[in-house]
């Protein structure tokens, strides 16, 4: 009885031995409360998805229809092999062509703006943002040439054509580069140093488009990341710290290159949105084991602290991890995403600009970074 | 005598040891021909033999042993517990990957895994890696939810939520053979060459030895798809995957006047690369070098001796050394930091363990065990951790009518020292209690009921308290708490095809409370540890086995059913609270059936794995597929010039099925193994 039971059991699974592969996933479709964004239509979401996961993902929220579709990458592009990849670091808009630079997929994936359908994947080792200037893409990545101490590795920053979507080019700067900002003809590139803690680099380096190569290098902070020019053509340029004794700040880098000043106020992500820069910070002391969040806006024509917190219903006190941040730049309506515990679905929220909830939605997991889709595409 | 060992039976460690060489001049009657038989003979027929009072095991227990072991198509043991009931292996995919088992769903921290009686430690991580540990000279596998009853025991085994034993084979001769030489040659897929040989000798009738060394290289490299309906189908070669790995073993085994000792060495070095997750990637431009380099080194000794038919004790000691060098370079992949790390760790293990029987129905046990442990490592600002275990357990047995009870109690008392000072975490002190009974309702049916609770805990380890950047060391241990019901029945046939039949069946609950996870901080790449999670395990274990035969065939068949469901309750305010914890399937389950006939044997498994989800998120996104594999050897043997040979030949995955247990890590898909065995 017991040889029949398994003979049949077994019999029965070896027919259905060859397992049929899946379709694509089809995206999750929301309908929120948002409606009336001014001069955006919409906005596309990246969403990071766990270091090894592959799950970075893409959404989209449609101001027209208040529909917020999650995941709108595989259905998408079904021949992607393997989809959008592993940790989407930073997504852009330019020419209309939409940028995802995918960390630890090494490339960055070049879409339709409009349709989100795949053009091209552009090669670049450990890519980490983008930024643009007159056809031109500049990806700052880690992976420069290894020198004699492979511990003393410099990165670079990678020039597309965004016409033939190639590197044309390439730029040694320093150590673990991340966010660019362009003024004039020139290219500012926060180093971070993040691979050599705790000897983390303290300078932006500053490249000469015309040329394309490092001119000098400005000595700012420990461990920088994040950078937005003003409508003064300020830099504003955040410090990490060192995650003990040193706090994470904000710098001006001012017109004649030199660190005009530091806001002692933690800074993990910020925005920009006219002189208004919004900014929220998490931080992690490892002494005594506790993360504190904090929000903030900035004055950038005074380059003083004009508000400590933007939510002002309440909402705050649900962000566990604060992880993105945008202003819809017509609208002021603050979008910030939950990043939660990293493994589970993060959420984004939606406030109106006077800082009061307007819609939630769920997200992919470790949303983090906005493009704002403007109607004239 | 009695009283005066009663008094001290909760006193320390040393203690022990002073009264038991006082013990050890006073009490030196005989003992009963079948007391205190080491634990690896009850193991040598594939049939359960019980231990010398109870039936059977009072807490579920399943056995793997003898041919039935060898017959698996199983490279390693992580291999072979894939067969037991209530088991989740994770594995990472080819021969190098690391494969941990995780038992009814309480992480593989809760898993203690004993090799030879003594438990294998690994402070820096918790984790043993069962893909290391070949078959090849393995006599048995045995897995104990809760903890192994037997009354002579060292602390460390009450001391794991569930228990994994590896008996490594003990010499046999037959007649008046003095030498046993065996020599086992295996290739195949993944370009894998595995020779081991084995020499036993028996030197005089007290004392036998047994050598063995085993080499093994594959160069991990295989085929791996990954396809989408009407979509994208991709094929791709798994890279930096090989092994290249070297054990040797001696053990010394001796007899005494009702008693026996036995002394072991055993050394491991490994060379091996991490394939990494297979991700989105431009194929073919990263050649992903992160390699590892492990040696494994210990020494450990045993015994065991019935000094009366009142006075029983075994004693354990070991010291392991064990070296970790990891590196990852940028000079051979542009897209990866640099990293080089040596690890060193250093653990000294005593135990002694006591058992008095003051009737036949009655005994109790006391054991003392004392451990070191140590950690260093070349990373930034690392603190070198030292860590003191002193681990003392108390337990009794009484067996009334049909009524088999067993209690016991554990103590724990732990103090971490770092160099770097006040970095240590703060000391630990707890009592943990086990209560099990089993209940046979008639004399003449092999059928019993059992009942188990249990709590116990897991520290954090070195990595979780005081890995620079990481670390905490504020965390607390792990509690999980374990409620089991079950059943068991065997029975001999006298007549008909089916000769033996055991079946078992286990419902439990489980808790896990303070589970250590990695939590992010403030971006990807700076995580800490936190005491954040609360799961709640409701499961059934089942199990059948069954032995025939009819006219010159001789078969066997097993069947293992799991049903899980763990759900995490850690914050009721989640949009995820009650899904299914990572990687548990609600069902799974293995059969395999082997039959014998003069020179032939065939052996067939099938594993399934049911639908799961990587994230307690249980959405589309997180999902997986069912998987189920199908594995076939024949083998066939011939004597030759008084040398026994056999040639097996094995299918696996026969229907090639493109599967993960792993969220990226791919898993092999058909491949074959050619085994040559001879033994004289």
């Amino acid at each position: 009885m017991i040889k029949q039971t398994f003979f049949t059991f077994a019999a029965a699974l070896s027919l259905a031995a060859c397992r049929t592969d899946e379709p694509p996933l089809l995206p999750t479709t929301t309908a929120v409360a948002g409606s009336g964004g001014g001069a955006v239509q919409g906005f596309y979401l990246l969403n990071e998805g766990n270091m090894g996961s592959n799950k970075a993902s893409l959404d989209y929220f449609d101001y027209a229809t208040g529909v917020y579709s999650k995941n709108i990458f595989p259905s998408r592009n079904p021949h992607v092999a393997n989809e959008l990849g592993d940790v989407g670091n930073d997504i852009r808009i330019y020419g209309g062509k939409l940028y995802a630079v995918v960390n630890c997929s090494h490339l960055v994936e070049v879409m339709d703006v409009r349709t989100a359908v795949h053009i091209a994947a552009v090669s670049v080792p450990n890519c980490r943002y983008a930024a643009f200037h007159e056809g031109y893409a500049y990806v700052s990545s880690y992976a420069g040439p290894v020198q004699i101490d492979p511990n003393a590795r410099l990165g670079y920053v990678a020039k597309i054509d965004t016409a033939t979507l190639r590197v044309v080019d390439t730029c040694v700067v320093g150590y673990q580069p991340e966010e660019m900002a362009v003024r004039g003809n020139t290219l500012y590139v926060a180093n971070s140093g993040g691979y050599r803690a705790p000897a983390y680099d303290r300078t932006v380096s500053v490249i000469d488009l015309a040329t394309f190569a490092e001119i000098k290098k400005i000595d700012v902070g420990v461990n920088l990341h994040r950078m937005k020019k003003d409508s003064d053509g300020n830099l504003w340029v955040s410090s990490r710290g060192d995650y003990y004794g040193v706090p994470s700040s904000l710098y001006v880098i001012d017109a004649a290159d030199r660190v005009a000043k530091r806001l002692p106020l933690a800074a993990s992500n910020m925005a920009l949105a006219g002189d208004s820069l919004y900014i929220y910070s998490t931080e992690w002391d490892y002494a005594a084991n506790e993360q504190t969040v904090t929000y903030a806006i900035v004055n950038t024509k005074t380059q003083s602290i004009a508000s400590h917190h933007f939510i002002t219903d309440g909402t705050a006190q649900r962000i566990a991890v604060p992880y993105g941040i945008a202003v819809n730049p017509d609208t002021r309506e603050i979008f910030i995403t939950d990043a939660k515990d990293y493994v589970t679905p993060g959420t984004l929220y939606c406030f109106s600009p006077a800082g009061a909830l307007r819609w939630e939605v769920v997200a992919g997991d470790i949303p983090a970074h906005i493009v704002f889709h403007h109607k004239n595409f | 005598m009695s009283n005066l060992s009663f008094q001290h039976s909760v006193s320390v460690f040393l203690l022990w040891l002073v009264q038991a060489s006082l013990l050890c001049a006073q009490h030196r009657t005989e003992r009963t021909a079948d007391a205190a038989a080491p634990d690896s003979l009850r193991y040598l027929n594939e049939v359960i033999v019980s231990g010398r009072r109870l039936a059977r095991d009072v807490v579920p227990a399943q056995t793997l042993s003898g041919k039935a072991l060898q017959r698996l198509s199983a490279h390693s043991v992580a291999d072979a517990i894939r067969y037991f009931a209530g088991v989740q292996i994770k594995d990472y995919g080819g021969v190098g990957g690391l494969k941990t088992v995780n038992i009814r769903s309480l992480g593989t921290h809760h898993v203690g895994v004993f090799y030879d009686g003594v438990q294998l430690g690994n402070a820096q991580n918790g984790q043993i890696d069962l893909g290391r540990f070949s078959l090849d000279n393995m006599e048995a596998v045995s897995l104990y939810n809760g903890q192994k009853s037997g009354a002579l025991q060292p602390a460390r085994d009450f001391a794991s939520a569930n228990t994994v034993y590896l008996t490594s084979r003990k010499p046999v001769f037959d007649g008046n053979k003095r030498d046993n030489f065996a020599a086992t040659f295996k290739t195949g897929s993944f370009d894998l060459m595995n020779p081991s040989a084995m020499w036993e000798r028996r030197w005089s009738s007290r004392i036998s030895s047994a050598a063995n060394a085993e080499y093994m290289y594959t160069s991990g490299k295989y085929k791996f798809r990954y396809a989408k309906k009407d979509g994208y189908d991709t094929t791709e070669v798994r890279r930096n995957g090989d092994v290249g790995m070297l054990r040797t073993e001696a053990t010394l085994f001796g007899t005494l006047r009702n008693g026996d000792w036995r002394a072991k060495a055993y050394g491991y070095h490994s060379e091996r690369g991490y394939p990494g997750a297979a991700v989105r990637e431009e194929p073919g431009r990263f050649v992903h070098q992160d390699r590892q380099w492990d040696d494994n080194l210990f020494v450990q000794t045993s015994l065991r001796k019935q000094f009366s038919p009142f006075y029983g004790l075994l004693l354990n000691g070991k010291y392991a050394y064990d070296y970790l060098h990891y590196r990852s370079d940028p000079r051979l992949d542009v897209s990866t930091m640099y990293v080089e790390n040596r690890y060193r760790q250093q653990e000294a293990y005593v135990s002694a363990a006591h058992e008095f029987t003051l009737s036949g129905w009655w005994n109790v046990s006391a054991a003392s065990d004392f451990q070191y442990n140590t950690l260093a490592a070349d990373l930034t600002d690392f603190v070198y951790p030292t860590r003191y275990t002193l681990l003392t357990a108390a337990a009794t047995s009484l067996h009334v009518a049909a009524w088999s009870v067993q209690a016991s109690v554990l103590h724990t008392c732990v103090n971490d020292d770092t160099r770097t000072a006040s970095s240590a975490a703060g000391g630990k002190s707890a009592f943990t209690p086990t209560l099990a009974a089993s209940y046979k309702p008639w004399r003449a049916t092999d059928f019993s009921i059992r009942t188990f609770y249990k709590r116990i805990f897991r520290l954090p380890t070195f990595n979780d308290l005081y890995y620079t950047f990481i670390g905490n060391k504020q965390l607390k241990p792990e509690y999980t708490t374990q409620y089991n019901a079950g059943a068991a029945y065997s029975h001999h046939f006298k007549t008909g095809a089916l000769q033996r039949l055991d079946v078992q069946a286990d419902v439990y609950y489980n808790e896990v409370e303070n589970k250590i996870v990695a939590m992010p901080t403030d971006n990807q790449f700076r995580w800490t540890m936190l005491n954040f999670g609360y799961v709640e395990i409701r499961g059934i274990d089942a199990s059948v086995h069954a032995q025939w035969q009819a006219g010159a065939v001789h078969a066997g068949t097993r069947a293992a059913y799991t049903y899980q469901r763990a759900q995490d309750f850690t914050l009721p305010a989640d949009a995820w609270y009650g899904g299914q914890i990572p990687y548990i399937p609600r069902h799974s389950g293995a059969a395999t059936i082997s039959g014998e006939y003069k020179r032939w044997t065939l052996h067939y498994s099938f594993i399934y794995t049911g639908e799961r989800y990587d994230s307690r998120a249980n959405i589309a996104e997180n999902y997986f597929q069912p998987w189920y594999t199908h594995d076939a050897a024949a083998s066939w043997r011939v004597k030759l010039y008084g040398t026994m040979i056999k040639i097996t030949t094995e299918i696996n995955n026969i229907f090639n099925q493109s599967y993960e247990v792993v969220r990226r890590y791919p898993m092999p898909g058909a491949n074959v193994k050619l085994i040559i065995h001879a033994t004289l």
